[in-house]
């Protein structure tokens, strides 16, 4: 099948596309999963799922390479997973065990891993864009190419941590990405109710730094703008933003009785499920059938079971250890 | 008959943390200084004067005013293998950082499982007597000293001005040094070849065997002056100064006040809930057998630090004060 290829939508190439997919499909039955242990009491704690905002994860953060840093949220197993953590890492964090990527020190709302450079689920909202601000300085005096990816919601853009780490990044010209995912509400106060400016692209342009709004839902389209995006932080321009337009199709967190929006909005916004969205393109294309797509199901469905029968056979540190982290245990150097 | 001395130099408190930053920017290229008008303008409080003409503003940094922003830079730049100099104008303003210092450079290494940790010098001025009334005078380091996972270190002399940088620098783990800004002027001689001290003890700056003195920072010289007075009368007091807030060498004190049987503590906090209440209790709790009197403190009034100089007088710690608070312990001696 032919198709024109345009500058909006590129060919879509087959293996590459699926990959996408899969990525999404992992970090759905993923949280889903999470759901379901929450409910059985595996995981405890607060939990907020990433359940319709996958195309972020899986369509930006394969822009960075492995020398790149990532700073994120306390909504990042998406962001975890598509980084590279292991599913078996992730749940064994939220399963409080030695085995997980914090030694159960932070659970899921701060998954850290120095192999990917991943420093953190930040549970402060707005609270990891100093930090990100940092690393970039950081890339800059050591003469080092890599970049900072900042995740963030769209309740940070509200805060003065944003304001002071956008006018920071931009004057030093630091390579730092900012990336928004803007899910319309923050907590439970939709941004329209708290923010006067509610096109966040906007707001950040105002830092003259190049800033867009890309659609959330689409992968293709976030794909397509992060690398471009990245590719121009590490060219040396300086930071760049981009307003990822999404949504969460569940609850804030477990404890969330999701009262404040309507269930037809909900299920506007599942019209637009970026899995489907994707599902339904290959499928236009040709390059997806129900075969294939079960194969897919099945292949992270034993991915997430992996995961689990990991965190399960996970091990407690004693107590004895509790006071360990709290200052380091190496030499000083 | 002549002796040869060893060299020494005349310098202030000022100016021998002036030459600490010096000598660690010399020694290592991984050290940088960062804060509000810490070049162009020479520091506020003129300590890095000079510095940018010398070491260039790479590394001699002048940021806009977002404490919140550049302390959190300083965290990320630290976790990227950095080793940064914050200096913030004063305590005060520190607050405005306080999520940085309390919720991420503090609790990194813990919630990460180990694997980042924060090698992160903060300098900031504190302290009152200067008129400088209730937004820029108070002395909140006590604060600081309630949080694990950081460092809190208060030079009272020239030679910890000239030396405990670098062993902060040296720390893989956050450190905040308070400069008590009416010590900024305080001169004498250290030792031409002075460097690096150590930072775990307290020091016995005034042996004594009648009543033990506990101070730190800005009182220092207040309590060596009374301690001087009360020889007169034949009180014979030891004069400790606790350099390290936090953690706090207990057994240095203990040591002292089961020799003395008697203590009194001077802290330019305020009294509820402080730094003075800790040490307090910690004396109750290892020397209480040993106590001939119950432990005195000799704190600022409880008010926020009025304008007026007689009015400030009146609220910091005084030579009556801590005379009367020795006599009272010594009662019946």
């Amino acid at each position: 099948m032919q198709t024109e290829p345009t500058a909006s939508a590129p060919a879509l190439d087959r293996d590459h596309a699926l990959s996408l997919l899969r990525t999404m499909l992992l970090i759905r039955s993923f949280e889903e999963r999470c759901a379901e242990l929450y409910s059985a009491t595996r995981i405890r704690g607060f939990l907020h799922l990433y359940v319709g905002e996958e195309a972020v994860a899986a369509g930006a953060l394969p822009a960075l390479r492995p020398e790149d840093a990532v700073v994120s949220t306390y909504r990042e197993h998406g962001h975890a997973l598509v980084r590279g953590i292991s599913a078996g890492a992730v749940m064994a964090e939220m399963y409080g065990k030695v085995e997980g990527c914090s030694r159960g020190r932070g659970g899921s709302m701060h998954l850290f891993d120095a192999a990917t450079r991943f420093y953190g689920g930040n549970a402060i909202v707005g609270g990891g864009l100093p930090l990100a601000v940092g690393l970039a300085l950081a890339a800059r005096m050591r003469h080092e190419d890599w970049i900072t990816a900042c995740l963030f919601g769209d309740g940070a853009v509200a805060e003065g941590e944003f304001h002071e780490s956008m006018n920071l990044a931009a004057v030093w010209g630091l390579p730092v990405l900012f990336i928004c995912e803007n899910n319309l509400y923050a907590m439970g106060t939709a941004l329209y109710r708290s923010q006067s400016e509610t096109n966040l692209a906007a707001r950040a342009a105002s830092y003259r730094m190049p800033a867009m709004a890309v659609d959330g839902m689409d992968v293709l389209a976030v794909e397509q703008a992060a690398r471009e995006a990245a590719d121009a932080v590490r060219s040396g321009s300086g930071p760049r933003f981009l307003e990822m337009r999404t949504y969460r199709f569940r609850a804030h967190s477990m404890y969330d009785p999701d009262r404040y929006r309507a269930k037809e909005e909900i299920e506007r916004w599942r019209e637009r499920d970026p899995i489907v969205l994707l599902d339904r393109r290959l499928r236009d294309a040709g390059m997806l059938d129900d075969a294939t797509r079960a194969a897919l199901d099945a292949e992270v469905g034993r991915e997430v079971d992996a995961a689990v029968a990991f965190a399960e056979a996970g091990t407690d540190e004693p107590v004895e250890t509790l006071t360990r982290f709290v200052l380091s245990e190496r030499a000083r150097s | 008959m002549t002796e040869v001395a060893a060299p020494t130099v005349h310098l202030t408190y000022r100016e021998a943390m002036r030459e600490a930053i010096r000598d660690a920017m010399r020694r290592d290229d991984r050290v940088f200084l960062m804060g509000e008008d810490v070049g162009r303008y020479g520091g506020s409080f003129a300590v890095s004067l000079g510095l940018l003409e010398e070491f260039g503003p790479e590394r001699i940094r002048d940021t806009p005013l977002s404490e919140s922003a550049f302390v959190g830079a300083g965290i990320g730049a630290a976790l990227a293998g950095m080793r940064p100099i914050v200096e913030i104008m004063t305590v005060n303003f520190s607050l405005l950082a306080l999520d940085q210092i309390v919720n991420n450079a503090a609790t990194l290494l813990h919630m990460s499982g180990g694997q980042f940790n924060v090698p992160l010098v903060i300098r900031m001025t504190t302290g009152g007597g200067r008129q400088l009334a209730a937004q820029h005078s108070h002395s909140l380091e006590g604060w600081y000293t309630h949080i694990p996972g950081i460092t809190v270190l208060a030079p009272a002399t020239l030679e910890d001005a000239r030396g405990m940088l670098w062993t902060a620098l040296e720390d893989p783990d956050p450190v905040l040094i308070f400069e008590n800004g009416l010590l900024y002027n305080a001169e004498g001689d250290i030792p031409a070849g002075a460097g690096a001290v150590e930072i775990a003890h307290a020091a016995v700056r005034r042996p004594g065997s009648d009543v033990s003195i506990v101070t730190y920072g800005g009182t220092l010289p207040l309590c060596l002056q009374v301690a001087g007075s009360l020889a007169a009368e034949g009180v014979e007091a030891e004069v400790i100064d606790l350099r390290s807030l936090r953690p706090l060498d207990t057994a240095t004190i203990l040591d002292s006040v089961s020799r003395t049987g008697r203590c009194v503590v001077v802290d330019e906090g305020w009294r509820s809930g402080s730094l003075s209440a800790e040490i307090s209790a910690r004396v109750t709790e290892g020397a209480f057998y040993t106590l001939d009197a119950p432990v005195q403190r000799v704190c600022s009034a409880e008010v926020p630090m009025p304008y007026a100089k007689h009015l400030e007088a009146a609220a910091l710690p005084t030579a009556a004060a801590l005379t009367a608070a020795v006599h009272e312990v010594m009662r019946g001696a």
